[in-house]
């Protein structure tokens, strides 16, 4: 090879790169290991982590995940294909992406959803965004408390030195849900959005449809962020509930908890909107040969054509993790779906029965819920402990996520889904009793 | 190439012609339509009081890879928008001259008339890119 | 791609695969769910009618139609994928091994901390390989792609020079600079403005000068650049807007040259964004996921997203406690099963690992310059380091184009190296081999390039009409912006079969 490059040793070719640099460049790394230490490697590292059954979620959930959606995924002419940039050869990813576009859009209850963004929460921070582009000079945006904390921050990193976009919180009413007139006594037409979250952090299933009318009057558009995606199997759609831009964490929906991430961002609008949403778009057309197939379409919005003037700065979407959820909603189907839906909100409002039967605990919120609720415990982190110690998380302790609020001692969010099971529950309830009549 | 002879031209490739009623109406030329392509989007202003200022840019035309903004050729008030291209905008690529006119104004300030290109010099500007 | 005969298979038009939508039928499910016990615990107002427009199909049917599907792709697991600036290097298998580990996927973010130490573990240690390779002082795992990566950046001069402040109002970026870096600087508040380049393809410290005042906030080079091109005076050019008192920010997508080679914190970096899914093998899935790790200088430190990762009292542990953090820019931590991948790569590889990498793939990304430089025009005469651009110059004189040429090797059967990407090149035409090709793959590419260059010659037509042994022939783009249809609808049916 050197002799048709015409160099004498590979040397040569990095002649472009100044010596000094050259010399200075040693890697202080380890040595390289073979594949089976590689491996040994990492089971001793994750040996070390212990995925504890439990009552976990606040924004990431445990649910099962069917082996088909491993199946597929690795496959290797989905996991290593590129971005479908030469259509022709690429419409296994192009149909698969529109099939999501589809479902997302099914679920949302509105017309138009992309490929996907990275997760929910830069999904929300994104569709804030949108909602100023489209409000031309209104510059406030009007955030419910309830939304997921992580939401809410990543929200403030996107607006901070963007040059658009005040934030102000909407507190929560009594029943966990948010303050409706709170909410109408800050409506003004400077507002551009409301944004609610469906369920919320607390797990109550906010009142969106209000929250929308109410947004409407002014001109505000209305922004949903559910953290649950199965929610949306069961619960009203959030475009008829009155959303205009719909956005979830998708993760719920065939992918594993993965500590957290790769997620995937679920974004949805009324058509009117589409030229005004980030992310890629897949759309269908025919081939010269009259056959229908897939192309990425409206680029003309795209970080790679417009530059400075995107939509967003979004280059990829979350391809494989799409494809999961898409895999997954084919497999559950429209019955399917439902019956898990039904299962998890069933499951959970009979651990919610329950827990707070138990001395020592109460549901704080009396707003609906799907498989998400908030309890106060007497002393709670010692409860937490016990339970962890018998190998199972109850909970997420509301104090952790939402240090600057002040009615959260003691209180936990307590998620219940298919893979919780009766002896799991079982922990929860003798654990509370032991300790009753200690 | 077709460059009219009754029309005036812009170095950002935009037409001007100037009707009965002393009012101007634009669009872009054929080197435009033809250099971008098939043309699936115009975005364009709103008729409205506020001036428009020569060369700002007020109008977005998009082909599959491209997009091009369009600048304002004389200032002035915006009386009417082609509503026909938002929904058909393949008529620009057809007929860029007729009716795929985009905006018509009512200029503030006649002397900016002067600026404008000759179909003549126009051409030879194209010449020129090519 | 697989050879398959499938006209007239069930679930088939054309020998395509009709959308899921159009498939099964009442009751079916391949989900395995147990009956809920009791009526619903929610009010009827509360929930949808249906969730009419789902498929019913059962689950040897959803693995047919996606097996299918996949059929339909070129991707580097079946195809040579010469894609410039995207670095299609093998994804080693093991990688996806490690991710699944049950210790891995099954743990929940919000799990204590002394329950995922492992996980803690691993990402401090990537952290600080990267901090290694990239030769600077602190590292985030957070950003889920290298856009993001760049936004993290760009954040962080932003609140650097807050801090000192003044946020100032430009960045200057190279015309041919990928589109995510205006973008970036745009989401941050920031003008961008170009930098020209020369025709070495290179941007100078002159032409730097002369952009440069205290209005700067950072210039953003890439580094190889976008034409595979090492840019000489990058020394000088941090040197100068340091000078000024703006940062230097590098964008890291072409890393894959400089493993072992060059750090980019020697060249005077204060910033610099990787992409995990190029450089360190993890896969680019159809489009995603990502990671886009951020590595800074430690006058940058404070300013990295909240929480990292501390060791106290005997534990790692996450640290919220960070007053100038620019906040968060994804939930969680970051695209954890992405990072195992690069982790199980890094351990995989090594020091020497990551240099013989670096070293072959600029030997190959030469080679194929050598190979192919009689037949296509080359637009600079400078060194190429791991890929290499040309243009469609000499087949233009005979009516073939770029596009032309990127569909007809399609028929070859490899996948189009990336198109019309920098824009500074008129008709682009961008090859990065990468490390992982045998030499006959190297060579097969670089004959059917020449093929393709006669067939331009001495029958254009052809070239113009390809692909034609694809699945699809070229599909009409326009027809998909003017009109568009993104999702499916169940009364719109398809043309008729033309034949």
């Amino acid at each position: 090879m050197l002799e048709v490059i015409g160099a004498a040793g590979i040397d040569e070719l990095f002649a472009s790169i100044p010596a000094a640099l050259r010399e200075s460049a040693e890697l202080d790394l380890p040595a390289g290991l073979p594949e089976a230490e590689v491996l040994g490697r990492l089971r001793e590292l994750q040996a070390r982590n212990s995925p504890a059954a439990g009552f976990q979620g606040a924004g990431c959930y445990r649910h099962y995940v069917p082996a088909i959606v491993a199946a597929v995924l690795g496959r290797g002419e989905f996991a290593t294909a590129y971005t479908p940039y030469q259509p022709e050869v690429s419409q296994g990813t192009l149909q698969a992406c529109f099939e999501f576009q589809t479902y997302v859009s099914i679920l949302t209850g509105l017309e138009v959803a992309n490929a996907s963004m990275y997760d929910g929460a830069s999904a929300f921070a994104e569709a804030v965004l949108m909602a100023l582009r489209i409000g031309g000079n209104r510059e406030r945006v009007l955030v419910s408390a309830a939304v997921h904390p992580e939401y809410r921050r990543v929200l403030g990193t996107y607006l901070d030195g963007y040059g658009r976009g005040r934030v102000s919180e909407i507190a929560i009413a009594a029943d966990g849900r948010t303050d409706l007139e709170a909410l109408e006594a800050e409506l003004g037409d400077d507002v551009a959005a409301v944004c609610i979250g469906y369920p919320n952090f607390f797990g109550v299933i906010d009142d969106l449809a209000n929250a929308s009318r109410l947004a409407k009057r002014v001109g505000a558009l209305s922004i949903s962020a559910t953290t649950e995606a199965l929610a949306l199997g069961l619960l009203r759609e959030p475009g008829k509930a009155g959303a205009d831009i719909a956005v979830a964490e998708g993760q719920s929906l065939g992918l594993p908890m993965s500590y957290g991430g790769p997620g995937v961002g679920l974004f949805a609008t009324r058509r009117e909107f589409v030229r005004q949403m980030p992310g890629r778009l897949v759309g269908e057309t025919i081939d010269e040969r009259g056959r229908r197939g897939y192309v990425l379409t409206l680029a003309t919005r795209e970080q790679h054509i417009r530059r400075e003037k995107a939509t967003s700065n979004i280059c990829t979407n979350q391809g494989l993790a799409a494809l999961a959820v898409t895999v997954f909603l084919s497999l559950a189907g429209r019955s399917g779906l439902r019956r898990l839906a039904e299962l998890n909100a069933t499951a959970a409002h009979s651990v919610c029965e329950r827990l707070s039967r138990q001395p020592g605990v109460q549901k704080v919120y009396t707003g609906p819920f799907f498989n998400e609720f908030v309890v106060q415990v007497d002393d709670c982190s010692s409860w937490f402990e016990e339970c962890c110690g018998r190998g199972l998380i109850p909970g997420v302790p509301l104090s952790e996520r939402l240090p600057s609020r002040e009615d959260t001692a003691d209180r936990i969010l307590v998620t219940v889904t298919e893979t919780c099971s009766e002896s799991d529950v079982d922990v929860l309830l003798r654990s509370l009793r032991e300790r009753e009549a200690a | 190439m077709e460059f009219p002879d009754n029309l005036r031209y812009t170095k950002e490739h935009e037409w001007v012609r100037v009707e009965d009623d002393d009012s101007i109406v634009m669009g872009i030329t054929d080197y435009a339509q033809d250099a971008l392509g098939d043309i699936v989007y115009v975005e364009l202003p709103e008729v409205g009081e506020d001036v428009v200022v020569k060369d700002e840019p007020f109008a977005v035309v998009e082909s599959v890879k491209a997009v091009s903004d369009i600048y304002v050729p004389m200032s002035g008030v915006i009386v009417e928008v082609n509503d026909e291209l938002p929904k058909s905008p393949d008529i620009v690529n057809e007929d860029c001259y007729g009716d795929g006119w985009m905006v018509r104004i009512e200029p503030t300030d006649r002397t900016e008339f002067e600026d404008l290109l000759s179909a003549e010099d126009y051409q030879a500007l194209v010449d020129e890119l090519s | 791609m697989s050879e398959q005969n499938l006209h007239g298979a069930p679930g088939t038009r054309n020998g395509m695969e009709k959308p899921i939508f159009e498939k099964g039928s009442c009751g079916r499910s391949g989900l395995d769910v147990a009956e809920p016990r009791g009526g619903s615990p929610l009010a009827a107002e509360l929930l949808r009618d249906d969730l009419s427009g789902m498929p019913e199909v059962s689950e040897p049917e959803v693995l047919r139609h996606y097996t299918r599907l996949s059929h339909l792709n070129f991707s580097a697991a079946t195809h040579f994928y010469p894609l410039g600036s995207c670095t299609m290097k093998y994804n080693p298998v093991a990688n996806e091994v490690a991710a699944a580990l049950a210790g891995f996927a099954d743990i929940h973010p919000y799990a204590p901390v002394e329950t995922v130490q492992g996980a803690l573990e691993l990402m401090r240690d990537l952290e600080s390989w990267l901090a290694e390779i990239s030769g600077l002082d602190a590292v985030t795992l957070q950003p889920a792609a290298g856009a993001q990566g760049e936004l993290t950046g760009m954040k962080m001069v932003r609140a650097y020079h807050a801090s000192r402040g003044n946020p100032r109002k430009t960045v200057l970026i190279p015309a041919s600079a990928h589109g995510t870096n205006p973008a970036s600087a745009n989401l941050c508040g920031y003008r961008p403005v170009v930098v020209p380049v020369d025709d070495r393809g290179l941007i100078t410290t002159a032409s730097l000068r002369a952009l440069l005042d205290d209005n700067v906030a950072a210039v953003m080079i890439t580094n190889p650049n976008t034409l595979g091109l090492f840019e000489a005076e990058i020394e000088t050019m941090t040197a100068a807007a340091h000078e000024v008192g703006a940062l230097a920010y590098i964008d890291g997508a072409n890393v894959n040259a400089l493993m072992g080679v060059a750090k980019p914190g020697d060249m005077g970096a204060d910033v610099l964004q990787f992409n995990l899914h190029k450089t360190f093998s993890t896969p680019h899935g159809g489009g995603g996921p990502g990671s886009g790790p951020v590595a800074v200088r430690k006058r940058l430190e404070p300013f990295l997203p909240s929480p990292r990762i501390v060791d106290r009292d005997g534990l790692l542990r996450w640290d919220e406690d960070r007053p100038d953090s620019i906040g968060r820019v994804r939930s969680f931590y970051g695209n954890f099963g992405v990072l195992v991948r690069a982790y199980s790569y890094l351990l995989a590889c090594g020091k020497d690992g990551l240099t013989e990498s670096t070293r072959h793939a600029v030997l190959a990304a030469n080679y194929l310059r050598a190979r192919l430089k009689g037949a296509f025009h080359l637009p600079y005469t400078t060194s190429s380091l791991h890929e290499v651009v040309f243009t469609d110059k000499l087949q233009n004189e005979d009516g073939v184009r770029t596009l032309d040429i990127a569909k007809r090797l399609l028929d070859y059967g490899f996948h189009a190296p990336t198109i019309y990407f920098p824009l500074v090149v008129h008709g682009a035409l961008m090859i990065e081999p990468t490390e992982s090709e045998t030499l006959e793959t190297l060579d097969a590419f670089a004959d059917a390039l020449l093929a393709i260059a006669r067939e331009a010659h001495e029958d254009p037509a052809l070239v113009r009409s390809a692909p034609r042994e694809t699945p699809l022939a070229r599909l009409d783009e326009t027809r998909a912006a003017r009109k568009p249809k993104l999702t499916w609808q169940p009364e719109t049916a398809p043309a008729p079969d033309p034949s």
